[in-house]
């Protein structure tokens, strides 16, 4: 799926896929450290963004 | 290939005669020049109305499941493939079908025929690899591997995986030294050039759903897209509920499209639908070893797990 949209345009470090247990609160704060940086160095999302007006 | 017609239809005529089928799933002559359309025969007095040329392109497939009694279906390389696809995933059983295997040399792009006329075309005959198409103004001999759909000039399954007779001789397969050139065209493109060539396919899309239903790994009950409760998906001209239309639609696809075409085929507005599967397909070549509808005891790759599934994407 990450594949197919990196196809369409949409940049790699946008979606990001991960599996955490509930017991694994290091990690998660970890991967979503990361998430964050990598989307934040990207900008804004204007692919795939519905606009209701 | 239309002097296998006289085959096809006395293949028919028997087993119709002999009550083996209920009846016999092939083409008929369309409604208009260059163009057929699927038909189910029931009796032997029908027989004379199955075609098979270059125009032939939908998938018959489609329509073998949910049937009463046994069907005997015209089947070039993709819609076996589409067979062997519906066997594995119990949409049919294999002794409820009657396989009639013709192996294909391609069909023909028909916008791109079309797109050399100024006017509408009023015949279109064949004899071998050559065409000859006229319109009212003008007549043009055509040689039939220029103008092949994009998916069968990349086609490397031509003749049917699996079939009870067949109403041809094997025809040579092609080796292609790269399947996907068109795939690894998009792909050398950067992501804003990539998300433009994806915006600009789709413009002209009316959401008429004919890629759907002219596709038969698309058999669903219920589409995501008709389902109301939850709307997964907008159901107007919304751009990105467009777009998402066809992401979707061409991710449910994934591992399981043998790029039969049928999509492109039913597409009223010549929208290249296969530029999303197209990339599914080959990343699952790449990743699985894997080109659907090819053998009866294997699962698609998303539907089974394997330790050595890729799974980099993952952290």
């Amino acid at each position: 799926m990450g594949n197919l949209l990196e196809h369409m345009g949409v940049e790699r470090d946008r979606v990001h896929f991960s599996w955490i247990s509930s017991a694994e609160a290091t990690k998660f704060v970890d991967v979503v450290r990361e998430i964050s940086e990598k989307v934040r160095a990207l900008g804004p999302n204007k692919k795939f963004v519905k606009d209701y007006n | 290939m239309d002097t296998c017609i006289k085959k096809i239809r006395a293949l028919a005529a028997d087993l119709l005669d002999k009550g083996e089928v209920e009846r016999v799933i092939g083409f008929a002559k369309g409604t208009i020049p260059m163009a057929t359309s699927p038909i189910a025969i029931g009796s032997k007095q029908e027989i004379e109305k199955l075609v098979f040329n270059s125009t032939c392109g939908l998938n018959l497939a489609n329509f073998v499941t949910k049937q009463k009694g046994k069907t005997a279906i015209i089947a070039k390389g993709c819609d076996s493939r589409n067979i062997v696809t519906h066997i594995v995933e119990n949409q049919i059983k294999r002794d409820e079908i009657y396989i009639i295997g013709v192996p294909c040399t391609g069909m023909v792009d028909k916008f791109k025929i079309a797109s050399l006329f100024k006017d509408e075309i009023t015949q279109f005959e064949e004899a071998g690899d050559t065409l000859t198409v006229s319109s009212l103004s003008q007549t043009q001999t055509l040689n039939k591997q220029d103008y092949l759909r994009e998916n069968c000039s990349l086609c490397t399954h031509r003749n049917p995986v699996l079939y009870d007779v067949l109403a041809a001789d094997l025809v040579e397969e092609q080796v292609l030294e790269n399947p996907f050139p068109d795939v690894d065209r998009i792909e050398a493109l950067d992501p804003d050039a990539r998300w433009e060539h994806f915006e600009n396919l789709t413009k002209n899309c009316i959401r008429c759903y004919a890629c759907r239903n002219a596709c038969p790994i698309c058999y669903c009950p219920t589409c995501f897209v008709d389902e109301a409760g939850p709307q997964w998906v907008g159901k107007g001209q919304n751009k990105t509920d467009v777009d998402t239309f066809h992401f979707l639609r061409a991710f449910h696809c994934a591992g399981r499209c043998t790029d039969c075409g049928a999509c492109v085929e039913a597409c009223p507005m010549g929208i290249n639908v296969r530029d999303f599967t197209r990339k599914l397909n080959k990343d699952t070549l790449e990743m699985f070893g894997w080109e659907a509808g090819l053998d009866l005891t294997k699962r698609p790759p998303l539907d089974a797990y394997s330790p050595q599934d890729p799974n980099d994407f993952i952290k």
